[in-house]
């Protein structure tokens, strides 16, 4: 059709373009429509579905959802083995989003400030390739590491620290017969499972620290030291909180990686995902699911409060 | 300058940094060397001995494995066309134009990607409860779908902020009509972007799990039978071998993209 319009169709084309020339707000609602149509309806009607699920309430001896207005299932998440669901889950995710700026900081800080070039490049591969490859395969190299038989313990024997790893799986809490089944594992596989996710806007905020700041406060007489700590270190810190935005809400939310490393006692995404599937409450799941919203909306409000989301 | 700022990294950052960077990437390999593995009960280590077979196996051996790859294949490649149509569009509009409530419905494009996905996975189960609707491989599509629009979505919104506004105006001013201008001038120019943006949604399509086991019922996508493979695993090796697979299928795209969008950067339109 484009090869050899007709006078016709070429009229119609004008004519539609001077429409859409006269009135530049239609055309931006009609591009914006299909999209918002679709996440309105798909995405915010499911929240919706979701939070009128969490209202009502499941039948204890039917198994059947009764749909009535209620307040019960809410009453049932106070329960002290629901609260102490989500006390775990919650100090979780808190030690892996410390333990991932840690760790995330070094790379983050000499990709922005050291490398040049093709190292430039390479260091933004090397996160970005972990970053959007496979989850699964993810925790399943872990779970090849960690297993009693596998490589950790191997490794122990090899530099003879086969007494260090048996008496960090016989602590209290963090420990378990085996890497692979305990808390400690759990640990290590969401800090590898959500790293990058630190590192990429802890880099972009260290990347806007201009160079003239650092510059001057070796002029006026600060140590590399002081220079890192009261310039370098408060200017990177939303990118770091915005990093953790991320670490925190998905490790809230994960149900694989505890079910895959680590013991049996449950977290958030666990008892979600037991609750809706072979215990058919769907209410109780949809209550327990707020519970992470909820504790994103004031993280999330108080991170915006201390301009993380610029560096977003 | 900036060999100023190059020059002096103490010996602790490089070596925490390359420590860093090793975590990220040792893992990975470990699961290129158990898919050669002669010992399927077990992840003993090192491997006992090393063969091809499994490779054969999981070829020909497995039928099980090819149905969830088909699927996966499917809702992928559909997902990734609405997400497309949708993201385009989404971008094209919030890029060009200042309105009140711009900031918010930028937001919500971004919102299925930043709440958990178990968030996104229990709601849209819940809608279907609520509805009916039984499960389907439209009930997978529609779940990738959504949050597959926000990754088209920011590959395209970028390219399009640095689409000048003068070379679409020219074109008008030559006598172009608005199809004409966006076949010959827009497309090109954008072509790229939307390319590695597609490429990035089928990638994270083809992967996902997390919303996927709300969604699909009793289906079984690629990554739901490796979940099922991992929890209880049949022969090991062979789970490996489909990994591998997964990694090579997963960051072909990526890389893709990466080059893609690179090069885009130099490419004209921008107004230096």
């Amino acid at each position: 059709m484009t090869a050899a319009p007709t006078a016709r169709q070429r009229r119609l084309a004008g004519s539609i373009s001077d429409v859409f020339f006269a009135r530049p707000h239609l055309l931006t609602a009609l591009l914006l429509a299909p999209p918002l149509l679709w996440l309105g309806i798909v995405y915010v009607g499911s929240l919706f579905a979701l939070l009128l699920q969490s209202f009502y309430s499941l039948d204890d001896f039917s198994g059947v959802i009764v749909h009535e207005f209620t307040l019960s299932t809410y009453q049932q998440l106070l329960e002290a083995a629901n609260v102490q669901v989500v006390v775990r889950t919650v100090s979780m995710a808190a030690l892996v989003t410390i333990a991932s700026a840690i760790i995330a900081f070094p790379i983050a800080y000499y990709a922005a400030r050291h490398a040049r070039g093709w190292t430039k490049a390479l260091f933004y591969l090397a996160v970005m390739m972990p970053l959007w490859s496979s989850y699964l395969v993810k925790i399943y190299a872990w779970k090849l590491i960690l297993a009693k038989e596998g490589i950790m313990t191997w490794l122990a024997g090899q530099l003879h620290l086969g007494w260090l790893l048996d008496a960090v799986l016989g602590l209290p809490i963090v420990g378990g017969p085996s890497l692979s089944f305990s808390y400690l594992g759990t640990f290590v596989v969401f800090v590898y499972v959500w790293l990058p996710y630190m590192i990429l806007p802890t880099q972009a905020a260290l990347e806007r620290v201009p160079v003239n700041f650092i510059e001057a406060a070796a002029d006026l007489g600060a140590d590399p030291r002081q220079t890192f700590r009261t310039v370098t270190f408060p200017l990177a810190l939303p990118g770091i909180i915005a990093g953790s935005i991320f670490t925190f809400s998905l490790t809230l939310g994960d149900y694989i990686v505890p079910q895959i490393v680590g013991n049996s006692r449950p977290f958030i995404g666990q008892a979600v995902y037991t609750l809706q599937g072979t215990a058919g409450n769907i209410p109780l799941a949809a209550a327990f699911t707020f519970v992470p919203i909820a504790i994103m909306a004031v993280y999330l409000w108080m991170a915006q409060r201390m301009g993380a989301f610029d560096v977003l | 300058m900036s060999s100023e700022a190059g020059g002096s990294s103490s010996l602790g950052l490089r070596l925490s940094a390359i420590a860093g960077l090793l975590f990220l990437h040792l893992p990975l390999a470990l699961i290129f060397l158990y898919a050669f593995t002669t010992e399927e009960k077990s992840f003993q280590f090192p491997p006992p001995g090393l063969t091809t077979q499994w490779f054969r196996v999981a070829w020909s051996a497995r039928p099980d494995i090819w149905p969830p790859l088909y699927l996966s294949l499917r809702v992928a490649a559909i997902a990734t066309v609405l997400a497309l149509v949708l993201g385009t569009c989404a971008a094209a509009a919030l890029s060009r134009a200042r309105f009140f409530g711009r900031e918010t419905i930028s937001l919500l494009f971004v919102l299925p990607i930043a709440l958990p996905g178990i968030i996104t996975g229990i709601a849209l189960r819940s809608a279907f409860d609520i509805m009916g609707i039984p499960f389907s491989v439209w009930t997978i599509i529609l779940g990738h779908a959504t949050f597959c629009i926000v990754v088209v979505y920011n590959n395209a919104v970028a390219r399009f902020r640095r689409l000048s506004a003068h070379l679409v105006e020219a074109s008008m001013d030559l006598g172009a009509d608005a199809f004409q201008t966006l076949r010959h001038v827009i497309l090109p120019q954008i072509g790229t972007a939307l390319l590695a943006g597609g490429m990035l949604a089928f990638a994270l399509s083809f992967d996902e799990v997390i919303v996927t086991t709300f969604t699909a019922g009793q289906q079984t996508t690629l990554p739901i039978w490796m979940l099922s493979e991992l929890i209880r695993p049949r022969q090991r090796p062979v789970t490996n071998v489909v990994a591998v697979f997964v990694v090579i299928v997963t960051l072909v795209p990526i890389l893709a993209a990466y080059w893609l969008t690179r090069e885009g950067e130099h490419t004209g339109g921008a107004s230096r």
